[in-house]
């Protein structure tokens, strides 16, 4: 009897506590796209502010990007953006004592709005920026619309300004490419020397050389990435501007080959396991056949390992692609859109790391951020289910 | 056993009874927080913890509560006015310091002075090579801050007047990466807090006016003849008034402010 009992409690203590871990993970994910959706309803303007125009003008609407090459004086003038030949006048709030006195705006700042009203009347070619709450009662202006986000301009938009005032520029692909190509070219360089390193480890090298060299590569494992990435800053950058002789050293090259230094300890260790646990007559049948040591490790132990490998492979990819710290310290973080290796970038969560500290919870920003992140564990997931689709139907 | 759980129970208590002061907020500020904690709880009165993790995380946690003092390197955001005044919370600024930012090259570089305007044709992507402001023939590598830093703000305010970067500038996550960076890159050009300068990088004079060139030192920033000064801003919500004034009172007395001048910033 108590055994029984004892026997049920156990078993149900195992199935709760793993009830609970899923349903932590799906709460987790649901936060998570709960908080990203929101950068597709939030208006782009900056929180708490409008923009307006004068009465006359002939646009309702401008689109983002032309609002910020207003504010970035790179459009000057109405026509460039379909208005009236006529020079834009920029307003903003902190201009206000330029053309009014001191009486004229109220010690308390209570005639503000009427001082904002009559700016915007009197001014035809004003675009002006200001806190929604000194809009005054009888406005004379025009609101401009700005709108939200869709979601293929976050996709396709090539340019990451977030905290661009008044409008943010929320363009992802930039980033997008940055992560894949510093993720690619890691895996390029560390696949090859993981592989080479687990075969040695597991089928060539004599016992003691193998139980030095695995702590070894263990050890690297447990390093923290912040080490790595102070490490990649002064060694493997100074080389990479040299060798190439660029202008500049924090390139996606440099990510890889710091991220492909990390990925090394997960590969070889998988790898080195699966490896091993070929059976041994399998070695032996092939040997008796009359193949030599290089044949049987190339036709029997790396086909009857395959699938252990490939996990290794997708731990290392995993590593490389939701690595932040060491990225972020040697690519640069530039957010142009990358052509080659050789040329700064800026990665997903390199972006969401140095960003999210400082923005305002709940704002445009914030949500933007938790969108990057929804990308970021879409990619990952479809990596692991692309992988797992091929292996069974490899061993099938 | 007994004994263990009268020695959790008593810690408990201990944390929950203790006027413990909490203050969170800017990386800048760190330094001049941690040291001026620790002289105030030496001194006996009262206790004192200190976190970073940023401007707007100081901000954000006075909102939720989780802390008794915000520290920041730049001024509040109208948003984040807006949401404290909804959430009911009067809020006091008070300014306990100042902070410098100077303009770094490497050392190899002729070029000794800018003026704001070039600056701000070198950050927007416009002047692209060393030669058009009077250097070598050279391609002019552009290091900055990450957006998430006051440092990036206040430089974007006084030195851009508000303008974008150019999408091209390398950010950077902390200023001794800035400072590793520029000194490692031939054609780099950097900006960092007064406090962290360093013999392997060098300082250039700036004009805002384009005749008057001030080097960057501290007699120039404390006297006001260097432009490119910042505040430093602690904020607290006005309900806590009594709990924060002790150790408010402290960064403001002497000892306090020459603390502040110790750890390399400006004091007031």
């Amino acid at each position: 009897m108590v055994k029984k009992v004892l026997n049920f409690l156990q078993v149900g203590v195992l199935a709760t506590s793993s009830y609970v871990t899923s349903i932590v993970v799906l709460l987790i994910i649901i936060f998570l796209f709960n908080e990203g959706a929101g950068v597709f309803t939030k208006s782009l303007l900056e929180e708490g502010f409008v923009i307006a125009v004068n009465k006359s003008n002939k646009l309702n609407a401008i689109s983002p990007k032309d609002i910020k090459n207003i504010f970035d004086q790179k459009i000057t003038n109405w026509k460039q953006i379909g208005g009236d030949d006529n020079a834009i006048t920029l307003f903003s709030i902190d201009e206000l004592p330029n053309f009014y006195t001191e009486e004229e705006i109220g010690s308390d700042f209570e005639y503000m709005d009427t001082c904002i009203n009559n700016y915007i009347a009197n001014h035809p070619n004003v675009l002006a920026y200001f806190p929604e709450r000194n809009v005054a009662k009888n406005f004379q202006g025009k609101m401009i619309k700005v709108g939200t986000l869709g979601v293929f301009e976050f996709v396709k938009g090539k340019e990451w300004l977030p905290t661009a005032r008044p409008v943010a520029q929320l363009g992802i692909l930039p980033l997008l490419l940055g992560t894949l190509m510093v993720s690619l070219g890691a895996i390029l360089l560390a696949l090859p020397f993981g592989l080479v390193t687990a075969i040695y480890m597991a089928e060539i090298a004599h016992p003691v050389a193998r139980k030095v060299l695995r702590p070894i590569i263990e050890l690297l494992a447990g390093i923290p990435s912040v080490v790595y990435g102070f490490f990649g800053l002064i060694i493997v950058v100074p080389i990479v501007q040299k060798v190439f002789s660029l202008d500049v050293g924090e390139t996606a090259l440099a990510g890889s080959i710091v991220l492909a230094i990390m990925a090394l300890p997960t590969i070889i260790s998988i790898a080195e396991d699966a490896i091993r646990n070929v059976p041994n007559n399998m070695r032996e049948a092939s040997l008796a056949l009359g193949a030599t040591q290089w044949q049987t490790i190339r036709s029997v132990v790396i086909p009857y390992s395959k699938s252990g490998i490939m996990t290794g492979a997708i731990l290392g990819i995993g590593r490389a692609i939701g690595e932040t710290m060491a990225v972020l310290m040697v690519t640069g973080n530039a957010s142009n859109m990358p052509t080659t290796f050789l040329q700064p970038v800026r990665t997903i969560p390199a972006t969401i790391a140095a960003e999210l500290g400082e923005t305002a919870n709940g704002g445009l920003h914030y949500s933007a951020l938790f969108a990057l992140g929804c990308i970021l564990f879409l990619a990952t997931m479809a990596l692991n289910l692309y992988v797992q689709l091929a292996l069974k139907k490899r061993n099938r | 056993m007994k004994k263990v759980i009268l020695g959790c129970a008593l810690l408990i208590a201990s944390t929950t009874f203790a006027q413990n002061i909490k203050i969170k907020g800017s990386d800048t500020i760190l330094p001049i927080a941690q040291e001026e904690a620790s002289v105030f709880n030496k001194m006996g009165k009262g206790s004192v913890s200190v976190t970073g993790g940023g401007s707007g995380v100081g901000i954000a946690s006075l909102l939720d509560n989780t802390t008794d003092i915000a520290t920041a390197s730049r001024k509040m955001k109208m948003n984040e006015k807006i949401k404290l005044s909804q959430a009911g919370k009067k809020v006091k600024q008070i300014i306990i310091g100042r902070d410098a930012l100077s303009v770094i090259v490497n050392p190899s570089n002729p070029v000794k002075k800018l003026t704001r305007a070039q600056l701000e044709g070198i950050y927007t992507g416009k002047i692209k090579n060393w030669k058009e402001v009077g250097g070598k023939d050279m391609n002019i590598v552009v290091y900055s801050r990450e957006s998430s830093s006051g440092t990036f703000e206040f430089f974007k305010e006084h030195i851009m007047q508000k303008k974008n970067f150019a999408s091209s500038v390398l950010a950077m996550p902390a200023t001794g990466a800035v400072v590793q960076s520029v000194s490692q890159t031939a054609g780099a050009i950097g900006y960092i807090g007064m406090a962290y300068d360093n013999p392997k990088v060098r300082q250039l004079s700036i004009s805002y006016d384009g005749k008057t060139f001030t080097e960057p030192t501290r007699e120039n920033a404390k006297n006001g003849k260097y432009p490119v000064v910042r505040p430093l801003y602690i904020y607290y919500v006005t309900t806590s008034e009594a709990k924060v004034k002790p150790f408010v009172d402290f960064v403001m007395s002497k000892k306090g402010q020459a603390i502040i001048d110790k750890v390399g910033y400006l004091s007031l």
